[in-house]
């Protein structure tokens, strides 16, 4: 194991920004052997940056991609109604909008992280990169406005907020389904990003009351309930996700009476997302439910309230809070694993990639290919765990 | 402490509607009563599953739009049905799960170059429509490699697809012959053949159309070749589900109609000059005279509108397959039987 | 089943007074409990139906008789002799046999790595911590199965051919037709030697600990590695004498004839893909891991150790982490459970493991129920066995109070 000087798990504070010379003295070559470690990492990263950034700009064929944009992102969703997806993406701006202004109502005006989102965000109206900037502006502006709102908001508001998401969720599924005066969409055209945020969405949304309920029940004292509990989130979370795919795509059909199996494709892969992803959640609520002391049930009991009311009212609550950074992490898994279903026939954004590399003139474009949507996975992924993690700080700081 | 008992009792009983009830309260469902046709016209579109991912048979074009033979196939019974062609949902199916979805009535057609064979058409439930492609299990190999026949395989790799006959019919060629190889097998076609590109593999087995459809593809197709051999026959066909005569005449009789009517020299840009023929067989074909649509269920001129719409065998052949595309696949077995090819259509009469 | 009785005194529920029945706890847990059980049963029953009814519309008999009959499809890589010819059973062995190499393998890489990158995030060298928190983000935030596509298709087939392979030291050849690496021939004596050695590593371990605690307990200097050595040179010196021969004789890969490469051992770009895939990704999991375990060590215990004048590296080994690892464990457990059930992604790039032999027998048999079992009891026992594994090492590692 290579020798390296350990660093204290908390940085000592800096009295002062040192000099650049300073600083590569203190970090890279404070002893010899961390001078021969920093020599050892640039001769492997150099040489590998160099080439990969030299293939980017030169050997990469880069139109695999600048020509199958649109399918990438909406697939075959039908192009005169882009403007649902619009104004779905225009909500979902405006409350993100809200609520990050709600959270960092105490903090300083400007904060790099939101000079970085405008930055990008004005970049992408500016640039002539054919997107359709007039959409992209209102949508900046949304967030813009949405941000300064939620700054004024008082804080008795933050109990609308969540009861707000589900309300713009509802109405986000009804925009791009359709039905209740508006065309109806076949889930057919539901392809590539747009189906592989969807069905991460809805599966965790879906798995949410069974997660929850199965968590109570590996809870409970009694012991049939118990072992049903206990078997189903064993054996689902023993299986492989690909198994379980198999399962509702395949097998779904068997165990149904054969006048109830019109259920299309993606309702199977969010049924198997859903059966796979309760599991977990129970888990991770069991965690939190462990964490709920036990006074806090007794104390409302005693005040008369019933058993279902102590639950739903004071346990599941806090349980719930101390669970939420967990959830976002099942979250991001859950993004991640809907690529299984391009194995399954799917076009989400996966298997949409497969197909345009089954177009006649990009066979073989793999590397620009999987780089490209590996970089719209890592965005989504990277940036909810990011917030995630300001998000567990913020409650942690609430707490205290 | 009490438990959590009763707010379980009731989440209990609140997914007793869940659970649904069985068949047994269901007797007598539409779904035994009507012919799928029925279904099909009352839903206005027809859904077809293809493989989505087979340039020239069916594949997602930059414009998001299906296109291929395979897919042609479905738009022109869409056109036949509705006068529609673009009527048509598409799903895309792996060869694992092609059958699954006909069988669960999830496809009302399987149009995705499938085999076939007495298994698929008895034991899995299938019915198969006339043959819309006559091809053959082939071996494409790279033509620095010296490999001249199967023979010369021994000791080297193939790269095959799972979930079809290629990779049976691979082993029990190589067991015939003594032929010790390492088969790659993939899920997945365009897994398999990127393999066999990349020189993973020193050989790649498919269906020749598939091959040839490919070879145009790669980088350098002239330095592969296809061997002489071929492992197996492989008719594919258009499939629909066992037991429903009406669809499966419907399917049946519009793929006759596309062949008839090259044979009779009827295309999508020359149909309007037959209005007025004194030809009674052209007459009855495109149902100006005499009602053979009626027979089944469909207007007279279901194939008048497949043509015009989407055209007769051979247009279709040439727009995926042909001279014009980057497959340029010589029609071969594929050409109408008056040219010295299989394609042969009963009478319509 | 039967109601929870309570101690000794209790009598069962009133049944003759329904008022009092309905306040009585105990009637109400017994009841939940009979529907719940009623109603998985009929849920049970329901698709069980389903199945027999659906199935026999299909022609398809329930058994498992046709695991006896011939699997006819050849598998690319075995440990274990198979043809075409043997039974599905057979070709579902081998390909259990290629999962558990994937997944033994996988573990201890992938172990060794997080380790090495959830230390290097702690590194006093700023470029180290940067490029450990690259790789940690890189790989933990895209999907596992675009990874294993990349490492195949963009990374292991773009190798060379045979003929200008790259040439690594050993000699190890890199090529698109897979790893070739020096590998051992067993020889005379290799099974007294590993009886031996394993007595020699036996005697290193408990020899390391017991320095190691003396130098804990008693602050002797020292250097328990040194001394864990001299069992090890003990045992190896005492094979030599008793064998009169090397362990082993090196098979090195050798090219033959400018096309060909023979000898040695050929891991196949598929096999390699998939270990290498499922290592990197699960390594940067267990990354984060090491590095939550090591932050959770209270600061005091650096400073203490400090104080007492150890090494940093000696700090890290004897105080830190074997601190951390009480809480590394739990979430490296899920870690391993996850790098096992992550293994059946073979299918995605070729290679036969047991999923995807049992998936091919599923194609060719159309026996959808009897190969989901058979899929369902290998990986919850694979799964079991891990866990087990691990729980047993968690009770060895936590603290033990006095």
């Amino acid at each position: 194991m290579a020798q390296t000087d350990y660093l204290s798990p908390t940085t000592p504070p800096t009295s002062r920004a040192p000099s650049p010379l300073e600083w590569v003295r203190e970090n890279l070559f404070s002893t010899w052997y961390n001078g021969i470690l920093t020599i050892v990492c640039l001769v492997a990263i150099v040489p590998a940056l160099i080439s990969f950034i030299s293939w980017v700009i030169g050997a990469a064929e880069w139109a695999a991609i600048a020509e199958n944009l649109r399918l990438f992102f909406v697939g075959r969703f039908p192009r005169d109604l882009y403007w649902r997806l619009w104004t779905s993406l225009g909500i979902l701006a405006g409350l993100t909008g809200i609520s990050w202004g709600f959270a960092r109502r105490n903090a300083r005006r400007l904060s790099r992280s939101i000079l970085i989102v405008l930055g990008v965000a004005i970049a992408a109206v500016v640039l002539p990169l054919g997107l359709p900037s007039r959409w992209l502006l209102a949508i900046t502006l949304g967030a813009a406005v949405g941000y300064a709102v939620g700054r004024q908001l008082p804080p008795t508001i933050s109990s609308w907020l969540p009861g707000t998401w589900g309300l713009a969720f509802v109405v986000i599924l009804w925009l791009i389904k359709g039905g209740l005066g508006l065309e109806p969409t076949i889930t057919n055209v539901w392809t590539g990003l747009l189906l592989t945020v969807l069905m991460a969405t809805i599966s965790i949304v879906l798995s949410f009351p069974l997660g929850v309920m199965l968590a109570l029940g590996r809870q409970s004292k009694l012991p049939v309930v118990r072992a049903l509990s206990i078997l189903y989130i064993e054996v689902i979370r023993g299986l492989p996700l690909i198994g379980i795919l198999f399962l509702a795509q395949v097998m779904l059909p068997l165990f149904l009476p054969p006048w109830f199996r019109d259920l299309d494709r993606v309702l199977r892969a969010i049924a198997g997302l859903v059966l796979f992803s309760a599991a977990y959640l129970a888990e991770n609520v069991r965690g939190g439910l462990q964490a709920v002391p036990r006074g806090q049930a007794e104390a409302a009991s005693a005040l008369g309230l019933s058993t279902p009311l102590v639950v739903m009212l004071i346990v599941l609550p806090q349980a719930l809070r101390a669970v939420i950074p967990a959830i976002v992490g099942q979250f991001i898994g859950l993004f991640k694993d809907t690529s299984l279903l391009s194995l399954f026939g799917l076009l989400e954004l996966t298997g949409i990639a497969r197909s345009v590399l089954a177009q006649p003139q990009f066979l073989g474009r793999y590397a620009e290919v999987y780089l490209f949507i590996g970089l719209i996975y890592w965005v989504f992924c990277y940036g909810m765990s990011l917030a995630s993690r300001r998000l567990e700080q913020k409650l942690n700081v609430d707490q205290r | 402490m009490r438990k959590w008992s009763s707010l379980l009792l009731t989440l209990m009983l609140l997914a007793v509607p869940l659970v649904g009830c069985s068949r047994f309260y269901a007797q007598g469902s539409a779904a035994s009563a009507s012919s799928l046709l029925d279904r099909v016209k009352n839903r206005g579109k027809l859904v077809c599953g293809v493989s989505g991912e087979l340039p020239g048979f069916s594949y997602v074009n930059q414009q998001g739009e299906y296109s291929g033979l395979d897919v042609d196939v479905c738009r022109a019974i869409a056109a036949a049905l509705f006068d529609d062609p673009d009527a048509v949902d598409y799903r895309n199916l792996n060869a694992k799960e092609r059958f699954t979805a006909v069988q669960a009535g999830e496809v009302d057609i399987l149009s995705r170059n499938t085999t076939w064979t007495i298994s698929r058409d008895t034991s899995v439930g299938l019915e198969f429509a006339p043959t819309v492609f006559y091809d053959g299990q082939g071996m494409m190999v790279k033509k620095a490699s010296g490999i001249k026949n199967l023979k010369d395989l021994e000791g080297s790799s193939v790269c095959v697809q799972t979930g079809t006959t290629t990779e049976q019919n691979l082993a029990d060629q190589m067991r015939k012959l003594g032929v010790k190889y390492t088969p790659i097998v993939f899920e997945d076609v365009n897994a398999a053949f990127a393999t066999y590109e990349e020189g993973r593999c020193d050989g790649m087995t498919a269906d020749r159309s598939a091959l040839v459809a490919r070879r145009s593809v790669l980088k350098n197709p002239d330095e592969h070749i296809l061997l002489e051999e071929l492992l197996s026959k492989e008719p594919l066909a258009p499939a629909v589900i066992n037991g429903d005569a009406r669809w499966f005449d419907t399917v049946k009789w519009v793929i006759f109609g596309l062949i008839e009517a090259e044979e009779l020299g009827i295309n999508s840009q020359n149909i309007d000059s037959f209005t007025n023929t004194d030809n009674s067989v052209v007459k009855r074909l495109l149902g100006t005279e005499g009602n053979l649509g009626q027979g089944l269920g469909l207007p007279n001129d279901f194939v008048a509108r497949a043509v015009r719409k989407v055209g007769n065998y051979g247009e279709i052949y040439n727009r995926n397959l042909g001279p014009g595309t980057p497959f340029n696949l010589p029609r071969g077995q594929n050409e109408i039987w008056t040219k010295g090819g299989l394609l042969y259509a009963p009478p319509f009469r | 089943m039967s109601t929870s009785r309570q101690r000794g005194n209790s009598r069962l529920p009133n049944f003759k007074d329904l008022p009092t029945l309905l306040r009585d706890a105990r009637f109400w847990r017994f009841a939940a409990q009979a529907i719940a059980v009623l109603l998985v049963v009929l849920l049970v029953i329901l698709i069980v139906d389903n199945v027999i009814y659906n199935l026999r519309q299909l022609g398809i008999q329930l058994g498992f008789d046709f695991l006896r009959t011939q699997a006819s499809f050849d598998i690319g890589e075995t440990l274990i002799p198979y043809s075409p010819a043997d039974s599905y059973t057979r070709a579902i062995l081998v390909g259990l046999v290629n999962s558990l190499r994937v997944t033994v393998l996988g573990l201890i890489f992938a172990t060794m790595l997080g380790l090495l990158a959830g230390i290097a995030r702690l590194s006093s060298n700023w470029l180290l911590r940067q490029l450990a928190l690259v790789y940690v983000e890189i790989f933990r935030n895209t999907p596992l199965l675009l990874q294993l596509f990349f490492w195949y298709f963009a990374v292991f087939l773009k190798l060379p051919g045979v003929e200008n392979s790259i040439t690594l030291p050993g000699p190890t050849y890199l090529t698109s037709r897979g790893v070739f690496l020096p590998w051992f021939n067993p020889t005379a004596g290799t099974g007294l030697w590993l009886v031996l050695l394993a007595l020699g590593i036996g005697g290193a371990i408990a020899l390391w600990r017991w320095r190691v605690r003396l130098i804990l307990e008693q602050g002797r200097p020292g250097n328990p590695i040194l001394w864990s050595l001299g069992p090890l040179v003990a045992s190896g010196l005492l094979a030599l004498i008793l064998t009169r021969t090397i362990p082993f004789s090196w098979n090195l890969p050798q090219l033959v004839g400018g096309t060909q490469l023979q000898g040695g051992l050929r891991l196949s770009p598929e096999f390699s893909t998939l270990v290498i895939g499922l290592v990197v990704y699960t390594g940067s999991f267990i990354a984060e891991i090491v590095r939550a375990g090591i932050q959770a060590v209270p600061r005091g215990q650096w400073e203490a150790a400090r104080a007492l004048g150890l090494k940093p590296g000696r700090i890290m080994q004897m105080v830190i982490l074997p601190q951390a690892l009480r809480v590394i464990i739990p979430p490296l457990t899920s870690q391993y459970l996850n790098l096992a059930k992550n293994s059946s992604l073979a299918i995605a790039i070729g290679f036969p493991d047991v999923y995807f032999v049992a998936s091919t027998t599923f194609n060719q048999t159309g026996r959808a129920v009897e190969v989901m079992l058979l899929i369902m009891i290998t990986y919850l026992t694979i799964s079991l066995t891990i866990s087990l594994l691990m729980n047993l090492y968690n009770q060895t590692v936590q603290l033990k109070e006095r």
